[in-house]
């Protein structure tokens, strides 16, 4: 089996995959890092969002060897030294998650846009959650954490 | 997902070697259309050949007729050029979501032709050539039916070069879904006369003579309020009949016009 190597969440890592392993099933059964869910088998709910050199993507979207040499963000990797992030205290804040399956993937997209787009208005942040569903919250409460978040990031 | 063979092409020459090699091999570009339809095994491959790290199929450059994009740029690069035309830019930011526009290439997608694809309507519509490793070919020669291109075997989209409209917009009523286009249309102003190019309603992306002639003596979207196109041949399916899809064509390009300004 090829090996894939990759820096995730500031530490070099790799492991033996197979060719069709995806990305996502590299950082969760591998690495163990089972922040990132998987929602759905058809790219299309966002559960799965991670950084790829800067940018958010879907892991299921995504072969671990098409990552070789990436660095790679997780939902693992927001926290420091056992401070939440921002953005996920916000979605804490303003009880942006029900059932919380959702909100990895939330709040990796979250982080993108903010980083993008320092200030966003409401209907930036909705049209850039587009790809991420939330089966609980009906979105409202996670857009104000959007909202909040990008204020105390500075925006 | 059934296995394959990953390989990782570090040049055209190699790309094409190693496609030529493998006994039913594709080629994976941004893999948001490929990786989920080998996941639903809709499709198996025996070698999967990525093109990402070939680095000059990638980027965008003006020069004075137009600009040219390369084959790997994706779609959020382009959404963000100052360097396209602005319709071009805006068709670009309304494909599919964030993380489908940070993976997704221009090349990928229109060499899938998918018939709900955004970009064969720009690509129609401004009249581009797609370039490949082996020749140029003009975009009315370009999209040849449901999923199907003029690409023979072992050729591959280098870049498309777009020429600059006089005036141009898109419009689409994307599925609510999947965002992909019921109907979108592209219509633009160019030198040499009026295109109107259709995705989304048929099986192939195709041009609307009528509202052409229409719009070339009246660039208005009055002038194309009473041209509608027949249901005949088009796309019938869940989320739209035939007869649907031939009425959002002339209201998508009212709005198309109506964005271009």
């Amino acid at each position: 089996m090829p090996t894939v190597s990759m820096t995730v969440n500031g530490q070099a890592v790799s492991g033996e995959v197979e060719d069709r392993t995806l990305l996502v099933q590299f950082l969760r059964e591998n690495l163990r890092l089972t922040g990132t869910h998987v929602g759905c088998d058809t790219s299309q709910c966002g559960a799965c969002v991670v950084h790829v050199n800067g940018d958010s993507m879907k892991s299921c979207s995504m072969l671990a060897l098409q990552a070789e040499g990436a660095e790679v963000t997780t939902i693992e990797g927001l926290a420091s030294n056992g401070e939440l992030n921002p953005m996920q205290q916000a979605f804490m804040d303003n009880h942006g998650l029900q059932c919380g399956f959702c909100t990895p993937g939330m709040v990796m997209s979250a982080m993108d846009l903010v980083a993008k787009n320092p200030n966003p208005d409401e209907a930036t942040i909705r049209e850039n959650l587009e790809g991420n569903l939330c089966r609980c919250t009906g979105y409202h409460n996670i857009v104000k954490a959007v909202q909040q978040a990008a204020k105390t990031m500075g925006g | 997902m059934y296995n394959f063979n990953y390989q990782r092409a570090s040049s055209l020459d190699d790309a094409v070697a190693k496609l030529g090699a493998a006994s039913d091999g594709t080629l994976l570009a941004g893999g948001q259309t490929l990786i989920p339809t080998l996941k639903q095994r809709l499709a198996s491959h025996s070698d999967v050949i990525d093109l990402s790290g070939i680095g000059d199929l990638r980027g965008i450059s003006a020069d004075g007729g137009g600009v040219t994009v390369g084959a790997l740029t994706r779609h959020a690069e382009v959404a963000a050029s100052a360097d396209v035309p602005a319709a071009l830019a805006a068709l670009a930011d309304g494909i599919g979501d964030p993380q489908v526009r940070n993976c997704g290439t221009l090349g990928g997608s229109i060499a899938n032709a998918d018939p709900a694809a955004d970009y064969p309507a720009a690509v129609l519509g401004l009249g581009a050539t797609v370039n490949t490793n082996l020749r140029s070919i003009a975009a009315d020669d370009f999209f040849t039916g449901l999923f199907e291109t003029a690409l023979n075997d072992g050729e591959i989209i280098t870049s498309v070069t777009f020429p600059t409209p006089q005036k141009a917009g898109y419009a689409k009523f994307p599925n609510p879904a999947s965002r992909y286009a019921m109907v979108g249309v592209f219509a633009a102003q160019m030198g040499d006369g009026v295109r109107v190019a259709v995705t989304g309603a048929g099986p192939c992306v195709f041009r609307v003579a009528e509202m052409e002639s229409a719009l070339a003596g009246n660039w208005s979207a009055d002038a194309v309020a009473g041209i509608s196109v027949s249901a005949d041949g088009l796309n019938s399916d869940l989320h739209g009949s035939a007869e649907y899809r031939a009425h959002l064509v002339t209201v998508m390009a009212k709005r198309a016009v109506a964005a271009a300004g």
